[in-house]
């Protein structure tokens, strides 16, 4: 059977040797492929579990596709450790070598400039998570004295709601302002779903920030701080990644978002969008 | 965990990742974030495309998934509006029940000791 070339990652050439034993995708150890000054980094997979219809059906597959996504997010990540990866999204296959050094060629100024961009930053993320209402003791819901009460009692149930949610919109706001003028730049992802990520509380704030590296202690003590501020609020913080979420090639067609630009600008936008709009589905 | 890195800055120790990291998190970096390239054995860009809508769509939003046939959180009435009506309902019923009950217990006697 003949293996096909997976690509975790690609980079500038780098001199620390990676983690002898370091493990990808399908068991095998990543290796590096040198070409044009840059860096591929492959793992040979079986083509029986790589190849179209076969992928097609394992990324349907959670338990595989779990397994999948962190051995890639495994050797992306001890990538980061000791160079600044451009990370590849998950499945890139090639059939040989050569065709991984054809695709080098044809993207090389595009991995360049994404590489320049990146170069000494990591992503963190930040979530911020409305905590499940406290149950209310129960005398209080037993037994309405009247319809009336019955009626009133709703009424402030739900009028309590709307406060809890509009406190917490507040708060992931200001939090995300003194963030972002930490941050080189930053994505909103969509809130997650509380119910489908496992997750308990109401997801408001779904963030990612470009950070130096240099700078992301006072980044993490920053948000370490914020964690007892807020009553009834969880701030989560996930990271270093690799600058996944900054590493899309719709940098070059959305104005704004190129090298360099500070939140705000291009960004701006389209956080501006994302904010408390999507938050607000599913209450 | 305090080791230079080669390209300056101290090394802050990982929050909430490796093993332990949540599958939502890793799911929606590797799966929808990163440089996308179509390889050449054509894993095609459009399906890779809507897998990744898929799959982003469970982890990410109620509705689309539901679409799916995936709804089990429908009952929850912290979830779905449909849920809270249905709640609703349950409650409208057990008081309705109550009401006959008190009704039952006022009138009760009288006919209960008239024969």
């Amino acid at each position: 059977m003949i293996g096909l070339r997976y690509v975790y990652a690609v980079c500038r050439p780098f001199g620390t040797p990676l983690q002898a034993e370091l493990t990808g995708v399908a068991g095998a150890p990543p290796g590096l492929l040198h070409h044009h000054g840059l860096v591929a980094v492959v793992s040979t997979v079986p083509e029986a579990d790589f190849c179209e219809d076969a992928l097609k059906a394992h990324l349907e597959d959670l338990d595989w596709l779990a397994a999948t996504a962190r051995a890639h997010q495994g050797v992306v990540d001890a990538l980061t450790t000791v160079t600044t990866p451009l990370p590849l999204r998950l499945a890139t296959v090639f059939r040989d070598d050569s065709a991984v050094r054809m695709m080098i060629e044809s993207r090389e100024d595009d991995f360049r400039r994404l590489l320049d961009r990146l170069h000494g930053r990591v992503e963190w993320g930040v979530k911020v998570y409305l905590e499940p209402e406290p149950a209310e003791p129960v005398a209080a819901v037993a037994r309405p004295a009247s319809g009336r009460d019955y009626l009133r009692s709703r009424r402030r149930h739900s009028h309590e709601q709307e406060e809890r949610w509009q406190r917490a919109e507040r708060f992931a706001h200001s939090l995300h302002e003194r963030l972002a003028e930490r941050a080189e730049e930053f994505r909103m992802h969509r809130p997650q779903n509380s119910a489908l990520s496992g997750t308990p509380g109401q997801n408001v704030l779904n963030a990612a920030y470009l950070v130096p590296r240099a700078h992301s202690e006072e980044f993490v003590e920053l948000v370490d701080r914020t964690k007892d501020e807020a009553p009834g609020m969880r701030v989560e913080l996930t990271g270093p990644w690799a600058a996944y979420s900054f590493s899309g090639e719709e940098t070059g067609s959305r104005p704004g978002t190129q090298s360099g630009t500070k939140p705000g600008a291009g960004a701006g936008t389209e956080s501006g969008a994302g904010f408390g709009a999507e938050a607000g589905e599913g209450r | 965990m305090t080791s230079r890195f080669p390209e300056g800055g101290r090394f802050p120790e990982p929050y909430g990742q490796g093993s332990g990291a949540n599958l939502a998190d890793i799911l929606e970096r590797v799966l929808d974030k990163g440089v996308v390239i179509a390889g050449d054995i054509r894993i095609n860009l459009l399906d890779i495309e809507l897998l990744t809508i898929k799959l982003r769509l469970i982890v990410a939003s109620v509705d689309k998934a539901k679409e799916m046939g995936i709804d089990w959180w429908e009952t929850d009435p912290a979830l779905s509006s449909r849920a809270r009506r249905d709640e609703l309902t349950r409650e409208n019923t057990e008081l309705r029940e109550r009401l006959a009950r008190l009704e039952e217990l006022e009138s009760g006697h009288a006919p209960r000791e008239a024969p």
